[in-house]
């Protein structure tokens, strides 16, 4: 276990420090709404979903409708749906623990799944289990530490979230490395500029996995000419 | 608060049923099942499609209106991408683009 364990902090460290000034920024909007850190530690303990949280701040103040708020959160984090379809296989194997990989399925956790390098002598499902509960645990810890001492940070931590693009991008270039096709990334990014610049920065992202889920379906014969049985990336 | 606790605790429960029900779906739809070839095979080529969209998502915020708004973005990420294929240390990659983005948007692009 302390083998898995330091595997797991080692591997999620980046994701702690992109989690530092969203969750600190994070607690510090929940107090000034008049919710202290326990209804933060709340939020971020249960919803886990930080674009979403920020929204339901929103909600808080008021004058929307639960079937609003449904609707709203099922859009923001529309994205997540097509996380699992990597891991539906992988996930069954673990028994009861794929519930909690399911619930703890964040942008950052993917990241982590689809780019886990563990040593042989440690068990999968406890890499997985770990990996993921780590950035719940500083997700929870970091957001109730900013409803607390958020006001008293001495040091100006504008951009450190740049953390969090930087580890996106390390992912893609290892995974580009390892590729026999590199044709996956292109359609993604070429789907994604397009519907950036038709749709916004807020509805960009569904329109997009959505193109991209159809060239890829479509271009099939050409990104995987025989059909490897390897699961996983 | 502007709304009662009941009311917020209401909300929290919709969030988080949401959330859960999203990432769980795949899992749902192939319940008890096996999964079909081709969604195997989504399964293998998403993620790196996947990881392309994050980038795309995490500098959608950039603007072409002064150069403040795109210029350390870029750099920083331009910066990622070379200190990553020359050394192809992560935490070194990580941490030099992130310095790097920092200094320049604290410092230079003020």
């Amino acid at each position: 276990m302390p083998k898995t364990l330091r595997y797991a902090i080692k591997h999620s460290f980046p994701i702690f420090i992109s989690f530092v000034p969203v969750a600190l920024a994070y607690g510090v909007l929940m107090e000034s709404a008049g919710y202290n850190f326990v209804w933060t530690g709340a939020c971020s303990f249960f919803v886990l979903a930080g674009s979403l949280q920020y929204l339901m701040v929103s909600f808080f103040a008021g004058g929307v409708s639960l079937a609003t708020v449904a609707v709203m959160a099922l859009m923001v984090n529309s994205r997540h749906i097509f996380y699992g379809l990597s891991f539906i296989e992988k996930f069954r194997s673990f028994g009861l623990w794929k519930y909690f990989l399911i619930f703890s399925l964040t942008d950052e956790n993917y990241s982590l799944h689809c780019s886990h390098n563990f040593p042989d002598d440690i068990n999968e499902k406890w890499a997985y289990v770990v990996t993921a509960t780590l950035p719940w645990l500083y997700w929870v810890v970091l957001s109730i530490a900013g409803a607390l001492i958020g006001t008293l940070i001495p040091f100006d931590t504008t951009g450190i979230d740049f953390a969090l693009t930087a580890l996106f991008i390390v992912i893609l270039i290892e995974q580009m490395k390892g590729a026999d096709n590199r044709l996956p990334a292109l359609l993604a990014f070429i789907s994604s500029i397009t519907c950036l610049f038709f749709f916004g920065p807020s509805n960009f992202i569904l329109p997009s996995l959505l193109i991209t889920v159809a060239l890829l379906t479509i271009l099939r014969a050409r990104i995987e000419p025989e059909k490897p049985e390897k699961e996983g990336n | 608060m502007a709304i009662s606790a009941t009311e917020s605790i209401m909300i929290i429960a919709v969030c988080t049923a949401c959330t859960f029900l999203e990432r769980a779906l795949p899992f749902i739809i192939f319940r008890g099942r096996e999964v079909p070839d081709i969604v195997r095979y989504l399964g293998r080529v998403l993620p790196m499609a996947i990881m392309a969209t994050l980038v795309i998502y995490c500098i959608k915020g950039i603007s072409f209106a002064s150069m403040g708004g795109w210029v350390p973005m870029v750099i920083a990420s331009a910066a990622t991408v070379v200190l990553h294929l020359w050394k192809g240390n992560t935490m070194l990659s990580i941490f030099g683009g992130t310095i790097c983005y920092m200094v320049l948007i604290q410092m230079v692009f003020v």
